[in-house]
């Protein structure tokens, strides 16, 4: 299942095409036999595709269990699709992750994590920690050269190479978050997938990373998948917003327009629900409900029990991503023009 | 009269490196009824001012001077039974991560009456009626039906509104709210905090809200608290804080909050972190990373002084040399 | 929450330790380091294994007489009690046994090798351990089930009930065995129940960083998951397994001793503490009490302090486990 309307674009970067994925959560064989409990199979990511064009930014936003972390995480190969598949560059991502070429593939796509204290080895200096992908990809051979990158790639993420000798604990979490990042230019990749990045950070620190991961995309003309749920975050770094609901991705549109003119309702909840610092007087609409639990979802469009626009097409029928005046949007009360 | 005073209170951790001093000379006040934020990133001592005055600091922290008074009388001084008694009855608490703040073991009635049995005199059937009502006016649905049920059958945000309605029990004049609202999503983070500040108002208690997010703070709040470095940078009425900030340290918070309505290209940054606790430097605290420091800054340690400004009732007290210089010449 | 967040600031502050001369000022000026130096209990226990550790690497050149050459001994000076008593002399400081062994001396010997096979068992254990263990949670599925399930049957069987029947297996397979198989089987037997221990604390704290967003990076950079086994996740995982192992060698030498109590431990011709206690055992009623006692004592002090030193590095090491 290709975007609806776009052509087959030979320019962008990243084309993921129905993208799924299901885990199996079952209880553990015995106790299933035992307590005959019920498979149980939860669908993480259930059928999203979107593009990313080369340099350009694309933001996925949800809530808990929305899937965007999984969806991250099956762009760099850590999991693979149950269905669907990535391309990248013209060519078949997982594929390639599968063949002997993929290291040749992974140098391309490297990742961003949230949480700064985990993300790096607390036994390995900085410089073994930002220079393990020369060292594994066979870039740099010679001792004092693979120093010197590291230095450079320190300085570049506006860190002193001098601190190559030191040790995770000896910095702060926005370091901790520009080291990951220096690890992550190492291979100098093409795309960069981020998973909240700055969701542990305090804002002024948040403030620095973003202005350095900016800084990083317009010199050297990344392409990016940022992932989070501060929405605030999303209007300043992406170009492309995409809202995700329970595994499926229920608003698709470029910053502006998603930002100017929500369509799907779970969209204008979410915008709603953000507190705001200007406007605090302003009339809402009550937020009804809590996500459902992943494992049950509700028949129909997911958003249905929440949705004050619902009706019997929606209790049963699943709604298709589908572009409306330039945005995709899958609801079917925008398709039916009653929003 | 005001509801919690709390003055110069200091707190101090020995360590190997030296007492370090996590809170240096904090005093502000709480009036009764009302919503007070404290905001500040990490490290600037926040959640330790909410343990201090619920007497829930960890050893080897401990208040080293000053006084917290409630409604007149000094609570910093307590030993252990004196302050299990105030608790509950006159201060109440809420925690970030609604998971672990209710007993697993325990349905949420009895979880509930135990408090409201601990702290007043009512007997097993009033109590249930009364924990009933509280379920209730925190937004649980079938609260008849839900008291009996346990911590796991709630959802995260419902379990939230169970710790409200917790702390609520035993009628307290001041809830104590240490990042009520950031382990949960943020449609349910709207609805939390929407009813913390209804429930608390409604039944005339006072709040003290702490969190690192301004846009709560703002939807919330009556008045708010800069914290920087265990010391308060500003404090004063929500909105002048927040569209008018005085101290350089606030006014750079505001400017790297990414804002929903405005594009910008770059977020300002405040170049440098925070301090820690046993480098911070002489004189005011901020000032390695101010763009308007002056001399005086690096030598004392600027007290919090009011700044009027035409148009405002309660003028924001700021803690800056460039604000003392202004209001000593009459420059407004 | 609550008060932490200062106390992990505070904790967190590590003294640049580049510039610091050696190794030992730079290990003393750690917080295990100063830990150490905080604990009298960590510093007497510490002394008290070193002395024993140094009396049996040297026992050679330290000992006063070789306890175990025929030819040294004089059956004159046999059951003699320890100097200080009425008839002792102090050219055995503390008494002879009944052949005109030098007990200071047969200590010494003893010792060595109660230590050699207690740190030998031990080191066994840790390699089949940690390595069973580090396989079982990273792979997981059928391969951890199935070890888990072996650690919870090893583990059913009490140590000296499956350390005598290896012991006696040993024997009655290799009737005319030298002395180096005849270790050789009483270390596997030691170490036979040892490695549950190891398996079972490695696997939880490697399927904790299993997950951890560093070793997702090394995946996602295309590491093997090998490499990434041994390289990323071992070093992590070996901070629980150093207290474990310094308090095993406490209860192996025990083991040890216990098997050679009861005669199917060491060779008679390498007496160990556990030998000497049972020879000196004989004699206790007859009132050379001096002969069992003392080989008592040392096995009691050594197991002591090797366990107190235990207690405190995993106290010193746990506030840093955050």
């Amino acid at each position: 299942m290709s975007v609806p309307n776009s052509p087959q674009n030979s320019q962008a970067l990243v084309i993921a095409r129905d993208l799924a994925k299901t885990f199996d959560v079952s209880a553990p064989w015995l106790s299933r036999v035992i307590e005959r409990k019920p498979r149980q199979l939860l669908k993480a990511v259930d059928g999203v595709s979107f593009e990313i064009e080369r340099g350009k930014t694309l933001a996925l936003v949800g809530e808990s269990g929305c899937g965007k972390s999984t969806v991250a995480r099956l762009l760099v190969g850590l999991y693979e699709p149950t269905r669907g598949g990535l391309t990248f560059d013209g060519q078949d991502a997982h594929a390639a992750f599968k063949s002997s070429d993929a290291k040749a593939m992974r140098k391309r796509i490297q990742m961003i994590f949230q949480d700064p204290y985990a993300s790096l080895n607390p036994r390995w200096t900085v410089e073994a920690i930002v220079g393990e992908p020369l060292h594994e990809h066979g870039l740099i051979k010679d001792e004092q050269e693979l120093k010197d990158r590291v230095a450079e790639l320190l300085k570049s993420v506006g860190l002193s190479a001098l601190d190559m000798v030191k040790y995770p604990h000896q910095f702060s979490g926005g370091q901790r978050q520009r080291i990951s990042i220096a690890r992550a230019l190492a291979t100098a990749p093409e795309f960069l997938v981020c998973d909240e990045p700055t969701s542990a950070l305090d804002v002024s620190v948040q403030a620095q990373v973003l202005n350095i991961m900016k800084d990083l995309q317009r010199e050297r003309g990344l392409t990016y998948l940022f992932i989070s749920h501060n929405l605030a975050v999303v209007r300043h770094v992406s170009d492309k917003v995409g809202v995700m609901y329970l595994g499926q991705l229920v608003e698709l549109a470029d910053k502006h327009t998603l930002f100017d003119n929500p369509q799907h309702p779970y969209t204008r909840m979410l915008l709603d629900a953000i507190p705001k610092m200007k406007d605090t007087g302003r009339a809402r609409t009550p937020v009804q409900g809590e996500v459902p639990n992943p494992l049950n979802p509700p028949l129909g469009c997911s958003f249905n029990p929440r949705c004050p626009l619902a009706n019997e097409r929606c209790r049963n029928e699943r709604p298709v991503l589908k572009s409306f005046k330039g945005i995709n949007v899958a609801c079917h009360a925008v398709e039916e023009g009653r929003h | 009269m005001s509801l919690l005073q709390v003055k110069n209170l200091v707190v101090e951790f020995p360590s190997r490196h030296g007492t370090l001093r996590a809170l240096d000379e904090i005093s502000f006040d709480i009036a009764p009824g009302e919503i007070l934020g404290v905001v500040g990133e990490s490290g600037a001592g926040k959640s330790l001012t909410g343990a201090s005055i619920i007497g829930l600091l960890e050893p080897p922290g401990r208040i080293a001077s000053g006084q917290i008074l409630l409604e007149g009388q000094r609570i910093d001084n307590l030993n252990n039974d004196q302050m299990r008694s105030i608790r509950g009855r006159k201060i109440g608490a809420i925690f970030q991560d609604p998971l672990t703040s209710l007993n697993p073991l325990y349905s949420v009635g009895k979880q509930l009456t135990e408090t409201i049995q601990a702290h007043l005199p009512v007997s097993d059937q009033e109590a249930r009626q009364r924990a009933i009502a509280l379920l209730q006016d925190t937004g649980i649905s079938a609260a008849a039906e839900r008291i009996d049920h346990y911590p796991h059958q709630f959802s995260g945000g419902m379990r939230q509104r169970v710790v409200i309605a917790l702390a609520l029990a035993a009628e307290p004049q001041l809830i104590v709210a240490d990042e009520p609202t950031t382990a949960l999503d943020v449609s349910i983070q709207a609805q939390i905090i929407s009813l913390l500040k209804n429930v608390c108002k409604k039944r005339g208690a006072a709040v003290m809200l702490i969190t690192h997010d301004m846009g709560v703070i703002a939807e919330t709040c009556d008045r708010v608290a800069v914290m920087y470095a265990g010391r308060i940078a500003e404090i004063g009425p929500v909105h002048q804080v927040i569209n008018h900030p005085e101290h350089p340290y606030t006014v750079g918070l505001m400017a790297s909050i990414p804002d929903m309505d405005v594009d910008r290209e770059r977020l300002n940054q405040i170049d440098g972190a925070m301090p820690r606790l046993n480098a911070i430097p002489k004189g005011c605290a901020f000032n390695p990373r101010c763009p308007q420091v002056f001399d005086r800054c690096l030598q004392e340690r600027p007290d919090l002084a009011a700044v009027s400004r035409s148009g405002q009732n309660t003028p924001t007290q700021v803690a800056c040399w460039l604000h003392h210089a202004n209001t000593l010449e009459g420059v407004s | 929450m609550l008060a932490k967040p200062a106390v992990i600031e505070a904790n967190s502050l590590k003294k640049d330790l580049d510039g610091m001369s050696n190794p030992i000022s730079r290990w003393l000026s750690s917080d295990v380091g100063y830990s150490f130096r905080n604990s009298k209990t960590a510093m007497v226990a510490a002394f008290i294994a070193f002395v024993f550790i140094f009396c049996a690497l040297f026992a050679k050149w330290v000992a006063p007489y070789d306890p175990f050459d025929a030819a040294s001994l004089e059956l004159m000076d046999s059951l003699l009690p320890p100097a200080w008593s009425a008839d002792g002399s102090t050219k055995y400081l503390l008494g002879t046994d009944d052949q005109g062994r030098d007990i200071l001396s047969a200590l010494m010997y003893g010792t060595r090798i109660s230590l050699v096979v207690g740190m030998a068992s031990v080191m066994l254990s840790l390699v089949v351990g940690v390595s069973l263990g580090l396989i079982a949670g990273f792979r997981g599925g059928w391969l951890d089930a199935f070890l888990m399930r072996l650690c919870d049957v090893m583990l059913s069987f009490p140590a000296i009930l499956v350390a005598l029947l290896i012991a006696g297996v040993g024997r009655a397979v290799f009737p005319n065995a030298d002395e180096s198989l005849a270790f050789g089987v009483l270390i596997i037997s030691i170490s036979l129940t040892g490695w549950v221990q190891y398996a079972r604390t490695v696997r939880g704290t490697t399927l904790v960083e299993r997950n951890k967003e560093y070793v997702q990076a090394a995946r996602v950079t295309g590491v093997a998951p090998l490499r990434i086994m041994l390289r990323h996740v071992l070093p992590n995982v070996l901070g629980p397994v150093t207290v474990l192992a310094t308090i095993q060698v406490a209860s192996a030498i025990i083991t040890e001793a216990t098997l050679s109590f009861l005669g199917v431990g060491v060779p008679p011709t390498s007496p160990s503490l556990g030998t000497l206690i049972r020879i000196g055992n004989d004699f206790l009623f007859s009132g050379e009490w001096w002969i069992t006692i003392f080989p008592g004592l040392t096995l009691v002090l050594i197991a002591l302090s090797v366990n107190l030193l235990g207690d405190w590095l995993r106290d010193a090491l746990n506030p840093r486990l955050r």
